[in-house]
C-alpha cells in the first residue's frame, strides 16, 4: 500500500526547485514526442513555450485569455480553502454574464458607465444566487454541493441557450441566436495604450485583477472570517469547538465563488464579445478549477497560473499554425506539464513511502 | 521566482523570434479556421478535403496554415488576428459563430481577404460563401419517398433556423413529390455535432416507427445507428458511406473545394472581390448543385428505377428546370404560401419559420 505522510518541514528549496523540475521534465518528455512524431524539436518547443511571449501583443492575448480564469480561480479559493467543492464556476459564470447582459440590453441608449458599474453589481449576485442554490441545499438538507453545483451548470447552459434564442433573440439576426449588441456604456473597451496603441484585444477590465488579487490575500490571511476558513478547510471539528458557525462558513464562501465568477462572465462578454451568445464560456469555470489549485490556493500563485495556462493554449495554437501540429498533440503537453507540476507538489508535501498491507 | 523566468523567457524569445519568422513571401499564404477537428468526418471534414484540394491545385505556390478547435468567442478573435499577423493573404474561416471575430480583425487588416463561411454580415473585404444545402434535401425527399414501408421519416435537426428549417422543406417537397402519404417527424438534437445526442434521437425515430433517416447534424453516428437497425438514411457533409455501408442511400456532400480555389486564384490574379451572387444576406456566393459547391455522393442500397429518378431530380435541379419551392406551397396547417405559377425567392427561403405539408408538428419558437 502507497501511504502519504506529511512532511513536518516543507524545504523552501525544494517549493522553488520542484515547478523547475517538473517544467524540464515535461519539455524533455515532449520534445522526445516531437522527435517522434518529426517535427522539429527545437522550433516546436519555441512555438509552444516561448511564441505566446514573442511580441507586446501577444503577451496581451495571454492576460486576456487568463482573465476570466483568474477572476474565477480567485473566487474559487474561498470554497476550496473551506474544503467546500463548488464545480460549478462554469454555470454561475454563464448566469452572471446572463443577468448582467439581460440588464444592459434594456437601456439601448445609454452611453454612460453606470450602466456598466450595475452591471458588475447585477452579474456578481446572479452568480451568486446560482452559487446559493447549492450553499441552501448543503446548509439546510446537507445535500452533496459538488453533485448540485455541477448539475446547475448544464441547467445555466440551457437557460442562456433558450434566452438568447427566444426572448433576447436579435430580430435583425435571420434566426441565428444572437442578442442586439450591447449599448456602448455596456461594453468594456480595449486599452489604447499610449505611443503603442491597441495590444491584441487587451481591455480595461484585465485591471480588475491588480484589485481582487491584494484584496482577496489579506482577507484570507490577515481577517478572522479568512482564518476560520481556513481552520472551517482544515478541520471543520476544531472549528466548531472554536465555536465558528459552520453553516454561516459554507454559505458564505459559495456566495462570494458564485458572485466572482458571474463578474467573471460580466467582463468576458461585454470586452470580448459585446451581444449575448448561446455559448459564452467554454469551460473557464472547470478549467478555473485547476487553475485554483495550480496555484496552490493562493491568490498571486492563481494569477501565475491563470497565465501558465492561457500561455499553453496559446502556444498550442501558434505551434498548429506556424508547423501544422495538431492540437491533440500539444495537449499531451498541457497535460504533462499539469501532471508534473502537481505531482511535483505532492511529493513535495508528503512523504511517499510503500508499506505492507496486513 | 516566477516573474524571473518569465522575464528570461521574454528576453530570449525576442532574440531568436527574427529567426523564426522568416516565411517565403512569394507564396500565397492561405489560412483556415476550423470550428472541430476534421476527425468529425462533418461539416469540419468537409472544409480539410477543400483544403485538400487547394493544396493539390496550387502546390507550392501556397503555403497553408490552419487552426482547429477554435472556440467561437475571443480565442476566434486572436487566431484570425494572429493569421493576418503571419502574413496570410486570404482567412477562410469556416463556421457561423466567427462573424463578428473575422469582421472585427478584417478592419484591423484592410488589405489582407477573409471568407467567412455562412453568415450574413459582409464589407469590403469580407466575403461570404455559402451552399444551398437544401437542393440535396430534395433528392433525398424523392429517395426516402419511393424507399419507405413505413411511410414515416425521422428527420434530426440541429437548430431551429431557416437554414435547418429549409431544409425539412425541401425535403417534404421532394417526398411529397413521389408520396402523399409519407410523413416527416423532426427530433431536434440542439447541437451541430454530439454523436451521443443524435445516436439517441435516431433510437427514437427507429422506435417510433421510421424507416429512412435524414439528419442536418454533423457527426455519422445517426448511420450507424441506422445500419445497426436495418433503416436506411442519408449522409451529411462528407460521404460517410464507410460508417453504414448497407444504410447510406447517398449523402449530400459540401464541395468547398472549387469555391476555395476560384477565390484564391481570384487573389493570386489581383481580381479578388466579394462575390458575384445576389447582394443579400444568405451569401455572396450561394451556389449549390449547378456550380458544383454541393454534390451527391454514389446512390447505393436502392434499386436502380430509385436511383434514376434521383438522378432526374438531382439534373432537374441543376439545370434549373426544377424549382423546388413552386407554388402552390400550404404549410402543415394549411395556410397558403404561395399560389400556383410562382416561386418563392431566396428571400423568401431565409424567412421560413414555419413547416410545409408533409410535416408533422409545429417550428419550436
Amino acid at each position: 500500500m502507497i501511504e502519504f505522510t506529511p512532511r513536518k518541514i516543507q524545504s523552501s528549496f525544494w517549493t522553488i526547485l520542484s515547478p523547475i523540475i517538473s517544467i524540464t521534465i515535461t519539455i524533455l518528455i515532449g520534445s522526445l514526442i516531437f522527435k517522434i512524431l518529426s517535427y522539429p524539436v527545437i522550433e516546436s518547443l519555441y512555438q509552444v513555450f516561448v511564441s505566446p511571449f514573442s511580441r507586446p501583443d501577444r503577451i496581451a492575448d495571454i492576460f486576456v485569455k487568463a482573465c476570466p480564469l483568474i477572476i474565477i480561480g480567485l473566487g474559487l479559493i474561498f470554497c476550496f480553502k473551506a474544503n467546500i467543492w463548488n464545480i460549478g464556476a462554469e454555470g454561475q459564470f454563464i448566469l452572471g454574464a446572463l443577468c448582467a447582459g439581460s440588464f444592459a440590453l434594456l437601456f439601448p441608449e445609454t452611453k454612460t458607465y453606470t450602466l456598466l458599474i450595475s452591471m458588475f453589481l447585477i452579474g456578481f449576485v446572479g452568480g451568486a444566487i446560482w452559487a446559493s442554490i447549492p450553499a441552501i441545499l448543503k446548509v439546510r438538507l446537507n445535500v452533496n454541493e459538488i453533485l448540485v453545483s455541477l448539475m446547475l451548470v448544464y441547467v445555466a447552459m440551457l437557460f442562456i441557450d433558450f434566452i438568447v434564442r427566444g426572448p433576447l433573440r436579435d430580430p435583425m439576426s435571420f434566426g441565428f441566436p444572437l442578442s442586439k449588441v450591447y449599448p456602448d456604456g455596456a461594453i468594456i473597451s480595449k486599452v489604447d495604450f499610449p505611443f503603442i496603441g491597441f495590444l491584441g484585444q487587451f481591455h480595461y477590465g484585465i485591471f480588475i485583477i491588480l484589485i481582487l488579487c491584494p484584496l482577496i490575500w489579506f482577507f484570507i490571511n490577515k481577517t478572522l472570517p479568512g482564518f476560520q476558513i481556513k481552520i472551517f478547510g482544515s478541520s471543520s471539528r476544531a472549528s466548531e469547538f472554536a465555536g465558528f458557525n459552520k453553516n454561516k462558513i459554507t454559505f458564505y464562501v459559495l456566495l462570494v465563488s458564485g458572485g466572482l465568477s458571474g463578474v467573471a462572465g460580466v467582463i468576458e462578454v461585454s470586452a470580448n464579445m459585446g451581444r449575448l451568445q448561446p455559448e459564452v464560456s467554454f469551460g473557464y469555470g472547470f478549467t478555473a478549477i485547476i487553475v485554483a489549485f495550480l496555484g496552490r490556493l493562493n491568490p498571486y500563485g492563481v494569477v501565475i497560473a491563470g497565465i501558465i495556462i492561457a500561455t499553453a493554449k496559446l502556444g498550442a495554437d501558434n505551434a498548429q499554425m506556424v508547423l501544422g501540429i495538431p492540437k491533440v498533440v500539444t495537449g499531451i503537453f498541457e497535460g504533462m506539464l499539469l501532471f508534473f507540476l502537481l505531482a511535483g507538489e505532492t511529493i513535495q508535501k508528503y512523504k511517499i513511502s510503500i508499506r505492507k498491507t496486513n | 521566482m516566477y516573474k524571473n523566468f518569465l522575464k528570461i523567457i521574454t528576453f530570449l524569445s525576442i532574440l531568436v523570434s527574427p529567426f523564426l519568422f522568416t516565411s517565403a513571401y512569394a507564396k500565397t499564404k492561405v489560412g483556415f479556421v476550423y470550428l472541430t477537428t476534421p476527425g468529425d468526418h462533418g461539416w469540419t471534414y468537409a472544409h480539410e478535403l477543400g483544403k485538400q484540394m487547394v493544396k493539390k491545385e496550387f502546390g507550392n505556390d501556397v503555403d497553408i496554415s490552419i487552426v482547429e478547435n477554435v472556440p467561437e468567442g475571443p480565442d476566434a478573435t486572436r487566431v484570425i488576428r494572429e493569421l493576418a499577423k503571419q502574413g496570410n493573404q486570404i482567412i477562410f474561416t469556416t463556421s457561423f459563430g466567427y462573424m463578428e471575430p473575422t469582421l472585427k480583425v478584417a478592419k484591423e487588416f484592410p488589405n489582407v481577404k477573409f471568407e467567412h463561411m455562412t453568415g450574413y454580415k459582409r464589407t469590403k473585404n469580407v466575403a461570404t460563401g455559402n451552399i444551398r444545402f437544401y437542393e440535396g434535401r430534395y433528392v433525398q425527399g424523392v429517395v426516402a419517398g419511393l424507399m419507405t414501408k413505413t411511410n414515416k421519416i425521422g428527420y434530426i435537426g440541429a437548430y431551429p433556423i431557416s437554414e435547418v428549417i429549409m431544409g425539412i422543406n425541401a425535403f417534404a417537397q421532394g417526398l411529397r413529390s413521389v408520396n402523399k402519404k409519407a410523413t416527416i417527424s423532426v427530433i431536434w438534437a440542439n447541437t451541430w455535432y454530439d454523436p451521443v445526442k443524435e445516436a439517441d434521437a435516431a433510437k427514437v425515430h427507429i422506435a417510433e416507427g421510421a424507416d429512412i433517416l435524414a439528419q442536418h447534424t454533423d457527426s455519422p453516428a445517426m448511420l450507424q445507428i441506422a445500419e445497426k437497425n436495418g433503416a436506411l438514411g442519408f449522409g451529411q457533409s462528407t460521404d460517410m458511406g464507410a460508417f453504414a455501408p448497407k444504410a447510406q442511400l447517398f449523402a449530400s456532400v459540401n464541395n468547398w473545394g472549387p469555391y476555395y480555389i476560384k477565390k484564391i486564384k481570384q487573389l493570386k490574379d489581383g481580381k479578388w472581390n466579394t462575390g458575384d451572387g445576389p447582394d443579400h444576406w444568405a451569401g455572396n456566393t450561394w451556389g449549390g448543385l449547378s456550380t458544383n459547391m454541393l454534390t451527391l455522393s454514389n446512390f447505393s442500397n436502392m434499386p436502380t428505377d430509385v436511383a434514376k429518378k434521383a438522378q432526374a431530380a438531382h439534373d432537374g435541379i441543376k439545370s434549373g428546370k426544377l424549382k423546388i419551392f413552386a407554388g402552390p406551397l400550404k404549410t402543415n396547417d394549411g395556410k397558403e404560401i404561395i399560389g400556383a405559377g410562382k416561386t418563392l425567392d431566396d428571400g423568401a427561403l431565409w424567412g421560413m419559420n414555419y413547416y410545409l405539408e408533409g410535416v408533422t408538428g409545429k417550428v419550436p419558437k
